[in-house]
């Protein structure tokens, strides 16, 4: 209780100063697993309701996607009459620690692949099945229903060998000033996190909640989705739903939040 | 998903008699307001649930009306006593006619 007043305290007399960059981003505050070193979960940066709202997860309405997915889990589709569950057995076993591990690299693509693509390849190649559209109802669950087998685990990718080229591409796409405002992502994510656009409190962008509920969209949506909003955002254009330069920026950004834990489905505003 | 819309109950397996309970529900739902506009520049339909009930043993305990201005995918949490064992139904209503049901036991001691 005493701790709480002192950084009321703190904050209003950083804001009276006119202090405005690090007063949000206090360290005083202890956000435990949602907090590893300097970076901080988008989780720290919602409202309490919105924290209660994903915690809940009855009220947290991405669940019912979640739902959707476990059913398709063992639904069988395509010529091969054939369900994940067929191959995979248990998903709580065999997709745990999946999400930690995405975006990988792919010895026949040649490139990096993400989650909704490796769901993708497996119902065309094993199932013979069609596509999931990305984001159609399915494949939103699917992908929640698979990252969520690693609900608290910390994000790890990897980011040698094979990966480093595409890393490095990901990581220029970051800095990289585009669009009619001449924004990259670090202006908003880096240098301001903490800070509000306009009525919006900007986060460090953080992907490890991904597929998130957010409440502007009253659905869940992809990170790629995110994405082309963020580079509508600056007045970009944006770029396809799995492009390379998605893809390999997803990889960068679920190394730069490394060690978050994985906490699909998330609620954002 | 206004077709296909799923709904999720949690209702404590157990109680007390006389003890005021909690009941948490969520729907899938588009809630389509009938204000927004489409591409084409033309106003989507309305297309909500405009009522929801939950009862008791046959007899209604909750009953609340739904307007535009609800969320999509709607939460409704409330309390309710109990006093017997017995089964909670539950029941949204659609602009389309269409119900969506589901109920849940609960044992009183």
């Amino acid at each position: 209780m005493i701790n709480k007043k002192c950084t009321i305290t703190a904050l209003t007399i950083g804001l009276m100063m006119g202090v405005t960059a690090g007063a949000a981003k206090a360290k005083s505050e202890k956000w435990g697993a949602y907090e590893v070193e300097d970076r901080r979960s988008g989780y720290t940066y919602m409202t309490d309701e919105t924290r209660i709202m994903q915690d809940d997860m009855l009220q947290n309405p991405a669940t019912l996607w979640l739902d959707r997915g476990e059913g398709l889990w063992t639904k069988a589709d395509g010529e091969g009459k054939k369900s994940c569950a067929n191959c995979h057995n248990d998903a709580k076993t065999a997709m745990k620690g999946v999400a930690t591990k995405y975006p990988v690299y792919n010895e026949k693509l040649g490139k990096m692949e993400n989650i909704e693509q490796r769901i993708n390849r497996c119902r065309t190649e094993n199932m013979k099945a069609k596509e999931w559209k990305w984001e159609s109802d399915d494949m939103l669950g699917m992908t929640i229903y698979v990252k969520h087998q690693s609900l608290g685990m910390p994000m790890n990718v990897s980011i040698d060998d094979k990966a480093i080229p595409f890393f490095e591409k990901g990581k220029a796409f970051y800095f990289e000033r585009r669009g009619q405002l001449d924004m990259a992502c670090k202006h908003c994510h880096e240098d301001n996190a903490g800070n509000r656009a306009r009525a919006n409190m900007l986060s460090e962008g953080q992907g490890n909640g991904f597929p998130t509920y957010r409440l502007k969209w009253q659905k869940p949506g992809s990170l790629h989705r995110r994405f082309r909003g963020c580079n509508n955002e600056i007045r970009a254009t944006p770029l396809g739903y799995g492009s390379d330069e998605y893809v390999n920026l997803e990889l960068y950004m679920m190394w730069r939040g490394r060690g978050l834990p994985v906490e699909t489905p998330a609620v954002r505003n | 998903m206004a077709k296909d819309a799923k709904p999720r109950v949690r209702v404590p397996a157990n109680a007390k008699k006389g003890e005021v309970v909690e009941i948490k529900t969520l729907i899938s739902h588009v809630m389509e307001s009938g204000r927004r506009k489409g591409r084409d520049g033309k106003l989507i339909p309305r297309s909500i649930i405009n009522n929801f009930e939950c009862s008791f043993n046959g007899k209604k305990v909750f009953e609340s009306v739904w307007h535009p201005a609800i969320s999509a995918n709607p939460y409704m949490a409330f309390h309710v006593r109990v006093d017997e064992s017995g089964e909670f139904k539950f029941k949204w209503n659609d602009d389309d006619g269409s119900v969506y049901e589901a109920s849940s036991k609960i044992a009183v001691s």
